[in-house]
């Protein structure tokens, strides 16, 4: 796991992790009790924690463990995984960074999509009828080993011609 | 995790990662001075780039240079004010900028206070990536008349850029006409239109706030040469028109004429896109979207089919007073159709031009090649071509277009073709490089100062906390040199 982190990508994340902390960010998805305090206020206990497999760009399996309420990008974040670019908004659906493909019956258990996650994805490389962004998926103990692979490129290909239509 | 933790484990990587490459490298191609590069330009392009090769490598050292006392380019001075979360992107550069093998030089104009050839002797390698400072021009007459702007420095003069600190746009008319459906045309669209209720809570700059409070702007024509299913911005930009409070869309239903039909076969993106088109221009609204529409005192559309021909002067031929549309007819279909002008035009009145037909990258120094049809540095994968040493990323690369993360994923593209070069020598290692200290000494002899991170930090939080009093994130400074005055004071 340590070999698979490195010391930029932590540096880099920590403004993610700040900005997790000023907000006290929630899991979009759950509308249950915002993550924070499910990571917080309990003592970790290892069967309160949902292992998640990540595919990376390598196509390397990593396998880490995640509370349930947390998103896929906070996950990536407290594990550290070094996923080049992912999450470069923050998780506020403002781009398509954090896309990751699902297999089918795990993207049908992932719950409803909203028009704005759909509007991102639409921007992301390497759509597919089974992604999703990371950080609109809620941890759940229903999703206890379920695998998420990062696309091969974070690219957004958003061929938006700024004004150059003309 | 304790800070130091995560110190102990980064250092453990990076032994790890170190390995790796000099498994990789091989001994033959190993050198023992360090790689010194450099980038000019500090938008996400100089910033991602600089982040990949930093992170990829565990021995280059990379400068940022930036003509500007403050960093970040366009996620500051483009990215709309009501965007804030897509300024998310400045705690990673923050993150890079303070690593300790990175360096950031503002208020250094290169090209001008330092050629780019005396960046190539100070350093192994210079990236270019200072992007699209230009506009293209729409080439028509009248386009100089007061009234008509630039998409640029309209973006520029709300964001607080320096040079468009003066623009003050006459915004004492009820009708704005902008030429261009891509994203930073329906980021001014929205600005104009926007209750300032909710402008006032974001950065924009005060006096662009005070004046868009004073705005009689009450209708927006966003303006392209084809269709509904060619238009360039995309689907977030155009959400938020179709939600704006306070306004109605104004579409013309005739416009979408066999779109429904097409629907099916397109591509996701562009299928929902149009698809949210057609429903706020075709589709009855429901009840409670009814009453909205109805209540609004503003209204934007999108006009197709149309070209600009002429910017209309009021009679005593002292600024815009309309603007000659050509009408066009639509060839072939799909995102390759062509526009192709009738006889037919038409004119709308409007005292408000702007013009967001694109950016345009210029040329900063003779010495490095440019192709000024493209408005690009020629290169393959980021490398300039006919010129080893001299790399570029961004817009300066592509062109214009794209968001964000466009720029951020052909950045990393450029860091990683410089590491290949160093990987397999096609880099020349063969001396030791003075990088900065250099730069510095020729930068004193010419007056130049220039402005360091923590001086930056310095700016960025008296900018914090001018915005505190008034609820706003930060109020920039917006003259260079006040923001050099609270940068060395």
């Amino acid at each position: 796991m340590a070999s698979l982190l490195t010391a930029f990508g932590r540096i880099a994340h920590a403004g993610v992790r700040e900005y997790a902390r000023r907000t006290a960010a929630s899991c979009p998805a759950s509308g249950l009790i915002g993550r924070s305090f499910v990571t917080r206020a309990q003592p970790l206990r290892s069967d309160n924690r949902v292992t998640v497999h990540f595919i990376n760009r390598d196509g390397e399996k990593i396998t880490v463990e995640g509370s349930p309420g947390d998103s896929l990008l906070d996950v990536v974040i407290n594990e550290d995984l070094d996923f080049d670019g992912f999450g470069a908004c923050e998780g506020t659906l403002a781009c398509s960074t954090c896309h990751l493909i699902f297999d089918e019956d795990v993207y049908k258990k992932l719950g409803p999509v909203t028009d704005e996650e759909m509007d991102m994805l639409d921007l992301a490389y390497g759509l597919t009828d089974t992604s999703r962004l990371g950080c609109q998926i809620c941890l759940s103990r229903s999703l206890e080993g379920m695998v998420a692979r990062v696309p091969e490129s974070v690219a957004d290909i958003r061929q938006s011609q700024d004004g150059s239509s003309q | 995790m304790p800070a130091f933790k995560k110190l102990f484990s980064g250092v453990t990587l990076w032994t790890w990662r170190r390995s790796r490459w000099i498994n990789r490298r091989g001994d033959a191609a190993f050198s023992s001075c360090r790689p010194k590069v450099c980038v000019v330009g500090s938008g996400p392009a100089g910033f991602y780039t600089a982040q990949h090769l930093i992170k990829g490598r565990q021995d280059v050292e990379v400068d940022i240079y930036e003509q500007l006392p403050v960093p970040f380019g366009l996620v500051r001075f483009g990215v709309a004010p009501d965007h804030p979360e897509v300024k998310n992107v400045i705690n990673t550069f923050t993150q890079t900028a303070k690593h300790a093998r990175c360096n950031f030089y503002g208020n250094v104009n290169v090209g001008k206070d330092v050629s780019v050839q005396e960046l190539q002797q100070a350093y192994h390698a210079v990236i270019l990536s200072y992007g699209a400072e230009g506009n293209r021009r729409m080439g028509i007459p009248g386009e100089d008349l007061a009234g008509v702007y630039s998409a640029k420095d309209f973006v520029g003069w709300y964001n607080g850029l320096p040079s468009c600190r003066e623009l003050s746009p006459d915004l004492n008319c009820d009708t704005a006409v902008i030429l261009g459906q891509g994203n930073v045309a329906l980021d001014i669209a929205r600005i104009l239109l926007s209750p300032t209720d909710i402008l006032k809570k974001t950065d924009i700059t005060h006096p662009a706030l005070e004046a868009l409070t004073e705005s009689k702007v009450r209708r927006v024509l966003i303006v392209g040469r084809r269709g509904p299913m060619q238009v360039a911005c995309t689907i977030k930009e155009l959400r938020e028109m179709v939600k704006l409070p306070g306004t109605r869309p104004e579409l013309v239903q005739a416009d979408f004429e066999g779109v429904a039909q097409a629907l099916p076969d397109l591509p996701r993106p562009r299928k929902r896109l149009t698809e949210l088109m057609f429903k706020a221009a075709v589709e009855p609204p429901a009840k409670d979207e009814q009453e909205r529409r109805s209540k609004a005192s503003r209204s934007w559309g999108l006009r197709f089919f149309r070209s600009p021909a002429m910017v209309l002067p009021n009679p005593d031929g002292t600024k815009a007073a309309a603007i000659r549309l050509a009408v066009n007819k639509l060839e072939g279909s799909g995102e390759a159709a062509r526009a192709v002008l009738t006889d037919e035009v038409e004119d709308v009145t409007c005292g408000l031009v702007i013009s967001s037909i694109g950016y345009k990258s210029l040329l900063i120094d003779s010495s490095v090649p440019f192709d000024s049809g493209k408005a690009i540095v020629p290169n393959q994968m980021g490398r300039v071509q006919q010129a080893p040493g001299l790399y570029c990323s961004g817009w300066l690369k592509t062109g214009p277009t794209g968001v964000i993360a466009t720029t951020m994923n052909n950045s990393f593209d450029t860091a990683r073709s410089l590491m290949e070069d160093l990987d397999s020598g096609n880099l020349d290692m063969s001396a030791a490089k003075s990088g900065a200290q250099h730069i510095r000494t020729l930068l004193e002899e010419r007056g130049v100062k220039p402005v360091t991170f923590s001086d930056w930090e310095k700016i960025d939080s008296v900018e914090v906390k001018r915005g505190e009093s008034t609820g706003k994130p930060r109020e920039k400074l917006l003259t260079v040199e006040n923001m050099l005055q609270v940068a060395w004071a």
